[in-house]
């Protein structure tokens, strides 16, 4: 099922669209992620927010047990390419291969292909309209 | 038997996950599942935490699972969080206090929006504790949303309740009132080292002094949360109140009501999906305008309503 903003993301059978926003390492200010999450709050989506310096285990576990349609990440100490691989290893290894990803915060352009590689749909970055992330979680995520 | 519940029984939490989901949601899938499981269920400790917003109940649910996991005990909690009433949206916190649990693979928690349900709870919580108590934790934490005074639902949904107060919240008026504190099997001072704390000890127990007694103290206990202070005797006070509940044959008696209740209240949403599938929404609206013209008043147009929703 998908839905737009505009129609409730609460279907005839109560599906939401489950999202979890985690910040991976040693980042001390999580304004950026909570701003994304109560923009998808207010998009009806079901947001689970897991607090600042998280590991890649403890996301992917987060992921598992809150059976989540998309995990966000938020990260601002560059150390994205460090992270986010491990974290996609630890869903895998979790059997989470179909959990949409999307990521957001301080990440130069040369990074893009590389984290398209491995499994990211979108990288948002200062600047972005957080309609456009809503938009992004509803048109990816098949709540089920 | 499918995939999944096969997965379930062997115990694999990302089975647990997915199931959980589809029972929430209230799926057909989701019903079939806990028809299957539900002879299952029954086993569990299903500890209730409730109190106000800000009182400390993630915090204490944390503290509580991480002192029955030294005691070599696995442990499932569900936390629920107010859903927005406008976007129907949510977000939920209440991992943050809990992040000691994450990576053991003793404790599961899950998270749920209130979904519009009054009360402190969420619409499906009842099935979705069948499912953690199928799946074989012994014990099963509930903790509901912010609740003030009047969110009693949980009393029904958990075998104990405990009701989490904090000092300088209200005088002993406030206490008197609040229809929650009738619900409580244990109560809890948390945040203790606060000042005020000794107080509101007493206050609660010259209030409880004045309540008709059941044949059993109510124990008042002092904690505070993030050290740990108090955590192991409140695992004491909730384990004595289940055994309470199974010698006095109160357990029986608290497993009747609450069957009685779910019964009762799904029979009541089935009847309400059943009036709103057979009802047009242009009658729904012409009623809806006649009333809110006050040429029709809610009762009459909910009667004709029930009244055409039977006779298709």
């Amino acid at each position: 099922m998908t839905a737009s903003p505009e129609t409730p993301a609460q279907g005839e059978t109560g599906q939401k669209i489950r999202v979890l926003i985690a910040k991976p390492g040693l980042d001390g200010h999580d304004r950026g992620a909570k701003i994304v999450a109560r923009a998808l709050r207010d998009g009806g989506c079901e947001v689970i927010y897991t607090g600042i310096r998280q590991t890649p285990q403890m996301i992917a576990e987060a992921a598992l047990q809150e059976d989540v349609d998309v995990v966000g990440l938020s990260i601002l100490s560059g150390a994205h390419l460090e992270l986010f691989p491990r974290i996609v290893e630890e869903l895998r290894s979790r059997g989470l291969d179909d959990v949409v990803l999307f990521c957001g915060g301080i990440i130069p352009e040369e990074d893009t292909e590389a984290l398209e590689a491995m499994g990211f749909s979108a990288i948002f970055r200062p600047g972005t309209n957080t309609r456009d992330i809503v938009s992004f979680v509803y048109d990816n995520a098949s709540s089920e | 038997m499918s995939d999944l519940i096969e997965r379930f029984l062997a115990g694999e939490r990302r089975a647990l996950s997915r199931i959980l989901t589809r029972v929430e949601n209230g799926t057909p899938e989701g019903r079939e599942y806990l028809r299957q499981l539900y002879p299952r269920s029954g086993r569990a400790h299903t500890i209730g935490i409730t109190g106000g917003a800000g009182s400390g109940k993630s915090s204490l649910t944390g503290s509580l699972a991480a002192e029955l996991r030294r005691r070599g005990h696995e442990v499932g909690v569900i936390a629920v969080d107010p859903s927005s009433p406008f976007t129907q949206g949510a977000i939920l916190g209440d991992r943050i206090r809990m992040q000691d649990l994450v990576l053991d693979p003793g404790v599961f928690v899950r998270s749920m929006a209130s979904r519009g349900a009054l009360g402190g709870l969420a619409p499906t919580i009842d099935d979705v504790v069948a499912v953690m108590d199928a799946f074989g934790f012994p014990y099963v934490f509930i903790e509901t949303v912010g609740a003030g005074q009047d969110e009693v639902e949980i009393a029904g949904t958990a075998l104990t309740t405990v009701l989490v107060n904090n000092p300088g919240t209200g005088d002993d008026i406030q206490a008197l009132k609040a229809g929650i504190i009738e619900i409580a099997d244990v109560l809890v001072v948390n945040k203790a080292d606060r000042p005020g704390a000794d107080v509101l000890v007493s206050q609660l127990r010259a209030l409880l002094s004045l309540a008709p007694s059941e044949g059993r103290d109510i124990p008042i206990l002092s904690t505070v949360a993030t050290t740990g202070d108090g955590v192991p005797e409140l695992v004491d006070a909730i384990d004595e109140h289940r055994a309470w509940l199974d010698s006095s044959g109160e357990l029986e008696r608290h497993r009747r009501q609450e069957a009685r209740h779910q019964v009762l209240s799904v029979a009541q949403r089935i009847l309400l999906e059943q009036i709103r599938r057979e009802t047009s929404e242009e009658t729904l609206g012409d009623l809806v305008g006649q009333v809110a013209g006050r040429s029709l008043d809610p009762h009459t147009a909910a009667e004709q309503l029930v009244e055409q929703g039977q006779a298709v």
